[in-house]
């Protein structure tokens, strides 16, 4: 029915072939080679290593924000907690005089009551998420200007920096990738080898089963939006690392790199549905697109374009197809199967028999 | 059947057929309207009665069968030739334009006009017009936002007049109402039959029908069973022609020891939902909740659970308080709610059947809190067999399942916890007959494996032949509670519409 929509290790195999997470790693893949044939400079260990480095903060972030979009809600004030939590950092760092181990823990701690307030607002007070984060993501650069005003701190030890934008001995591997990686991995198992997991795929696509399953609902989203807010709050370290600057514009607009990604990995943006590994797919073809086309010396303006096209793709690719199938479904079954008119508003009138 | 005034024949609806799936709606049913009556159309929930609206409404087009207006055939399938032809419905709860003035309201369709300017001292007087004849005090100029539904009903009543309708169904209207809005309403109606028209009053509350209606139609199980004028028949056997549905199809309650109270219900309270309600289930006992669609039992089964709140009242389970709106807690302690919409409330419908099944064993399933697809497949195959589930693959959507086997997902997946009380909201409602006998035989079952089931049930045979005891319901109340070998039909229905049960006691 909806098989490509679905995440596909808990479909039957015959529907599990044309799931869209599994589309968009053959997106990648023909990319990759169009890059290898048409530029030398593409298939270098430098190209990559910078790929790597530059999805890093997006790919921390889609990682929880796929859970919280799978759940239903949406969060617009991550860029703003990576600028709040880098300033943070940076401040109590330079002007604060704490260790820096300290001052990292601090701006991800900010990170974190940056989420929870969100999940305050939206989860417990029950506002529209999409507004309330609209709010806080002026409010939260807000606290940053008010910190560090149009300063900026630019001074961290080299071991720290390092980390930031160094690669892991003579490899193309930057130092960030194992951090990076293991988040994937942890978020992965969440999402699908948990009940957490299995509950938040649940609040996604009916809220009001959730309630009669026993589900805390509120609880949940939550938790949802103080994971979502910490790890904005250790982009926002890592990203202050990379440029080895804190200051309050730092990531601005990175909202909108990490909702396109999560989108174009086949999460629905009406909850429900969704998977780590297409987010991860998705990252890494953003990533290698806009790699490729600044190689190319094609303006970023088209790069916007064509992000703009796979968005749309990714959006409306898998509802043309559910509305095809369900087509041929109601052609197929009209003799056994009677869709429920929606126009009553009465009692279901089901089939007879076994499906 | 009983012939009525001779002239003034408007509407006639003959043979009427309507089938939505498996269910057959009308089965040849027939209604006959005239000039100037009130007429009321009866029956049990799902008698065919809102079927027959939604007809006349435009909604719905009929499989076969004839529906004449005014000696023309009725035009069919379109709400507003429906409206054009004459015939308005008037709902329980009215739409009208919150932000719009009443006058605005009855006349939108087609708001006066001179040249391209609207004429609004015509509007508001003609509005002005409209209530005077209705005998009601609205000011036409005030905006309909904050307008009781008494007062909304009015309105669109209004406009009917103001689009000259000469049928006006009215399904239901007095549910909502106060009983000072009750009458306006009545005096409305029979002002309408003094102007000639036709009004059409769909109610369960047989004292305002036989209170205002010149004529009754009786319709069961989609036929119309009896037409007759209103002073040549009783309450009483208004109820034996909406209930004569015949015990064919049997339930077998198989006989379980009966234990310890299970759950106790004390005094609970909402404000709006349900008044006083006290119950108790026992262990290996089958109790039915009885009573129409809205009387207040599904709200009562919520509180029950947790998934919504109470004002006042306690709930016991197993001799220990039971805190309100704590649904997790509820499923420890043992109370297991099957609801009432399995697609809405029961289902998450795009996920597979295993993820469905397992849904409620997470906890004991996982260890640290992870869990695999394997363990939640296992789980769903035990119950497969046991409850003969009929799936093509555990992976696949339980959406793709027939409406019988989901609701058998959804017994699985509470009975899989391990109930001491099962409390289940219309637990076969638009399944086929053999799943529907398979579901009984479960529920009998749990009630021989030592659990207390509580059954909501809006089927009198079901209740009958399913239950150890029966309370009723009406309007947020419980109004009778009777052991089985003292239940009738008659009697539960006196009890659902209100009537006293005395009464029936008089009839038997």
């Amino acid at each position: 029915m909806t098989g490509l929509l679905m995440r596909g290790a808990d479909k039957p195999k015959s529907v599990r072939r044309f799931t869209w997470d599994v589309t968009i790693y053959l997106i990648l893949a023909a990319v990759l080679l169009v890059g290898f044939a048409i530029n030398p400079e593409f298939g270098t260990a430098f190209n990559f290593s910078a790929i790597l480095a530059n999805m890093g903060e997006i790919m921390l972030i889609a990682m929880p924000m796929t859970l919280l979009i799978i759940s239903g809600e949406i969060d617009l004030s991550v860029a703003s907690i990576v600028g709040l939590s880098g300033v943070v950092f940076g401040y109590t760092y330079y002007f604060g005089g704490v260790p820096i181990a300290v001052a990292a823990a601090l701006g991800i701690l900010t990170g974190a009551l940056c989420g929870a307030l969100n999940g305050f607002l939206v989860a417990k007070l029950a506002l529209g998420s999409l507004a309330v984060t609209i709010a806080t993501l002026a409010l939260f650069r807000g606290f940053a200007t008010a910190i560090l005003g149009n300063e900026s701190v630019a001074e961290y030890p080299e071991a720290w920096t390092n980390f930031g934008y160094d690669t892991i001995g003579t490899s193309f591997i930057p130092r960030t990738f194992p951090l990076i990686v293991t988040f994937i991995l942890l978020f992965a198992v969440l999402a699908h080898l948990t009940s957490f997991g299995r509950r938040v795929y649940g609040i996604g696509q009916n809220v009001e089963a959730a309630r009669f399953a026993a589900i805390s609902v509120t609880t949940y989203k939550w938790i949802l939006f103080i994971l979502t807010g910490t790890m904005s709050g250790v982009a926002g370290i890592v990203y202050t690392l990379r440029f080895s600057t804190a200051q309050w514009d730092n990531a601005i607009g990175l909202e909108l790199a990490v909702i396109s990604v999560v989108l174009l990995g086949g999460v629905s943006i009406f909850g429900g549905i969704g998977s780590i590994w297409g987010v991860v797919g998705a990252a890494l073809l953003f990533g290698t697109l806009e790699a490729l086309f600044n190689l190319q010396g094609i303006s970023p303006n088209v790069f916007t374009v064509v992000t703009g096209v796979l968005l749309i793709s990714a959006v409306v690719i898998p509802v043309a197809l559910r509305r095809l199938n369900q087509a041929r479904e109601f052609r197929e079954g009209a003799k056994t199967r009677i869709p429920v008119d929606s126009s009553t508003g009465s009692r279901p009138k089901e089939p007879s028999g076994g499906s | 059947m009983a012939a009525g005034k001779a002239s003034g024949e408007i509407l006639l609806v003959r043979n009427a057929n309507k089938r939505f799936g498996g269910v057959q709606a009308l089965k040849d049913a027939k209604l006959t309207l005239r000039d100037g009556e009130i007429h009321a159309l009866l029956g049990e929930n799902g008698a065919g009665k809102s079927t027959l609206v939604k007809v006349l409404a435009g909604v719905h087009r009929l499989d076969s069968g004839t529906v004449e207006l005014n000696g023309k055939p009725f035009i069919q399938g379109s709400p507003r030739a429906a409206m054009e032809q004459g015939i308005t419905v008037i709902y329980q709860e009215p739409s009208l334009f919150p932000d719009l003035s009443l006058a605005e309201n009855v006349f939108i369709s087609r708001l006066p006009r001179k040249g391209v300017a609207i004429t609004w001292a015509q509007t508001r007087d003609e509005t002005k017009k409209l209530f005077d004849e209705l005998g009601v005090d609205l000011n036409p100029e005030r905006l309909a936002r904050g307008l009781s539904i008494a007062d909304q009903q009015v309105v669109e009543i209004a406009k009917a007049l103001s689009l000259d309708a000469s049928v006006i169904l009215m399904d239901e209207p007095t549910a909502a109402l106060t009983s000072s809005e009750v009458a306006r309403l009545m005096s409305v109606m029979r002002k309408l039959a003094e102007r000639g028209k036709c009004v059409v009053f769909v109610s369960h509350r047989l004292d305002e029908v036989f209170a205002v209606c010149s004529e009754v139609t009786v319709m069961r199980d989609g036929e119309t069973v009896a037409e007759s004028p209103i002073d040549k028949t009783s309450i009483s056997e208004v109820i034996k022609w909406m209930v004569g549905r015949e015990l064919k199809e049997m339930f077998p309650k198989v006989d379980a020891k009966v234990g310890a109270t299970a759950l106790e219900v004390k005094s609970l309270n909402s404000a709006s939902e349900f008044k006083d309600v006290s119950l108790h289930v026992k262990k290996g006992e089958i109790v039915a909740l009885a009573g129409l669609v809205g009387s207040g039992r599904s709200e009562v089964a919520r509180a029950i659970f947790g998934v919504d709140p109470y004002d006042s009242g306690e709930v016991i389970l197993n001799g220990q308080k039971l805190p309100p709106k704590r649904p997790k807690t509820s499923v420890a302690r043992g109370l297991a709610l099957v609801p009432e919409d399995r697609r809405q409330q029961g289902l998450f419908m795009i996920s597979s059947v295993a993820r469905n099944v397992a849904m409620e064993m997470l906890n004991r399933l996982s260890k640290l809190g992870f869990i695999t697809n394997k363990q939640e497949i296992n789980l769903t195959q035990k119950w497969q067999e046991k409850l003969q589930i009929k799936y093509s693959d555990p992976r696949a959507p339980v959406e793709s399942l027939s409406g019988g086997n989901q609701q058998k997902s959804v017994l699985a997946k509470w009975l899989a916890t391990d109930p001491d009380v099962l409390i289940v909201d219309e637990p076969t409602r638009g399944i086929d007959v053999a799943t529907k006998a398979e579901v009984h035989r479960l529920l009998s079952q749990s009630a021989a494996d030592g659990k207390a089931v509580l059954m909501i049930s809006s089927e009198l045979p079901e209740v009958l032949g399913m239950a150890d005891r029966i309370y009723v319901m009406h309007e947020g109340r419980l109004t009778a509670e009777m052991a089985r070998n003292e239940a009738t039909q008659e009697k539960i229905m006196f009890a659902a519409t209100g009537e006293k049960v005395a009464v029936a006691g008089k009839k038997r």
